[in-house]
């Protein structure tokens, strides 16, 4: 019954899922309306679970003294004040003044500004260090680099139009073909996975990563 | 070994982290202006499709971002928001990111300010709600229902813009500024292929060749590609502001990654070895 149940749950919901969208009838529309909310409720829970995965492993890693230790309490701490200040201003919480703006434009939104802002430094040391031209394939990958990284910004259109050009064309003609292959051979293997999925045919998402039949 | 390749060689990378810094730093504090942004045709579409939209109109702006992507995602909201405001359309903000909301807040209160727009009569902010895909599907079957209250947690039944909204069929245009996922692929692909929303996107450099097969098959009518996008966009809307700023220390950090990897391919060209006797 542990297997059976959440296979006959994905079945008869997948099935539901797809007549609902060629059935434009009211009753259908309306239910397909309300199992989309149940799955709403159903992903927020898996928020709550996260969180308490994520206390539950850092707490002990704390207790340990494990590593950088100190990290980990200061993770715990941040996340349960965030938490306690956004619950205790209910509604409020979003105004410009409150406590928890106080919070996201002081500590969060500067932080993770910064973690992004670090990749120029990293990607310019790796330019530096990494990107050797030892064959014909990584010739022409710098130099499309180089006619990217220039015509993506006004300074090529300044040495010559044609540099903006260039990367248009490599943008819009073997780029995009590329993609759109990827794109389609993505998209396959989603509908196949999907339909194995509403068969029962997959069910790793149920039984603690065993494999598909 | 040559003098040169050996300092090359051994060249302690905070030197290169340096020059970054100052390539950035240097421009974005006395702007030098070192040349003119030319609008794309990419931008041109996305200014278009707005232009394009009657007066009254009421568009969606989905500002699916946080702070890690704000140097490129914020200026193009601040200028989508702003040609919208401008043409009086009315806007509906809505966030798949949690920590996107803040933001969306102070662009819509910003421009407001500027174009004399009101809260819930010009604009509302639906905020943030769990769920990805399953929102955006969820939308098309209901607004009201998939978001009762707005940000601020007002029921949307009070709000005078919402009037007569209930799904995708009242709604003339989706204007997706996204980080990632989930963003503009997905508004495409749950909401444009499905409802058939026109839509136009302002996406981060990095993801902006994804989008480049939905933009040929008509998908998307404009799209924004990270900073560079976004200060072509300001342009076009007449009002150059962080982007354009921004453009002199991206031309300059671009050039100087360029000039990286041929140094560097230079330092490590292998050397003959000198003969004997």
């Amino acid at each position: 019954m542990k297997r059976e149940v959440p296979i006959l749950i994905t079945l008869v919901s997948g099935i539901f899922c797809l007549i609902a969208f060629f059935v434009p009838h009211p009753f259908v529309h309306d239910l397909y309306g309300d199992v989309q909310n149940w799955a709403i409720v159903v992903v927020g829970c898996t928020y709550v679970l996260g969180v308490a995965n994520l206390l539950r492993i850092n707490v002990r890693q704390a207790q340990r003294m494990e590593g950088d230790w100190i990290y980990k309490i200061v993770l715990i701490l941040g996340l349960l004040i965030t938490m306690a200040v956004g619950f205790s201003e209910g509604n409020y919480y979003s105004d410009v003044h409150s406590r928890f703006q106080w919070i996201y434009r002081t500590f969060y939104s500067p932080m993770t500004s910064t973690m992004f802002a670090l990749l120029a430094f990293f990607i310019a040391s790796a330019a530096f260090r990494a990107f050797r031209i030892r064959s014909p394939e990584a010739l022409l990958l710098a130099i499309a680099a180089f006619i990217l990284m220039l015509g993506r910004v006004p300074l090529g259109n300044a040495i010559h139009p044609y540099i903006p050009a260039a990367a248009d064309w490599l943008m819009e003609i073997p780029q995009n073909a590329a993609k759109r292959g990827i794109l389609i051979g993505a998209a396959l293997g989603v509908m196949a996975t999907g339909i194995r999925v509403i068969l029962g045919l997959e069910k790793t998402y149920g039984s603690g990563g065993e494999g598909g039949a | 070994m040559n003098p040169v390749l050996t300092v090359l060689r051994s060249l302690d990378r905070r030197w290169i982290f340096l020059a970054v810094g100052l390539l950035v730093i240097l421009p974005l504090a006395f702007g030098f202006h070192l040349a003119p942004v030319v609008p794309s045709h990419r931008a041109k579409g996305f200014y278009d499709a707005i232009e394009r939209l009657p007066e009254g109109s009421t568009v969606l702006v989905a500002g699916d971002y946080d702070p890690g992507t704000r140097a490129e995602n914020y200026p193009m909201h601040l200028a989508a928001t702003r040609q919208l405001m401008r043409r009086n359309i009315k806007i509906i903000g809505v966030e798949l990111y949690p920590a996107g909301v803040p933001l969306a807040d102070d662009v819509l209160r910003i421009v407001a300010a500027e174009y004399d727009k009101k809260i819930d009569t010009d604009y509302v902010n639906l905020g943030y709600k769990v769920g990805n895909e399953l929102v955006m599907s969820s939308m098309g079957s209901s607004i009201p229902k998939t978001f009762p209250v707005d940000s601020r947690g007002i029921p949307i039944a009070k709000v005078p813009v919402m009037r007569g909204i209930e799904n995708f069929q009242q709604i003339d245009m989706i204007v997706s500024i996204s980080a990632g996922y989930p963003g503009t692929k997905e508004w495409v692909q749950q909401v444009v292929s499905r409802f058939h929303v026109p839509m136009v996107a302002g996406v981060t450099a990095v993801s902006a060749p994804e989008y480049y097969p939905y933009l040929q098959a008509g998908q998307l009518q404009g799209l924004l590609g990270g900073m560079a996008g976004a200060a072509e966009y300001e342009v076009l809307v007449g009002k150059p502001a962080l982007a354009t700023r921004g453009m002199d220390a991206q031309s300059l950090a671009h050039l100087f990654i360029a000039f990286m990897i041929l140094l560097g391919n230079l330092a490590f060209l292998p050397q003959r070895k000198p003969a004997k006797g």
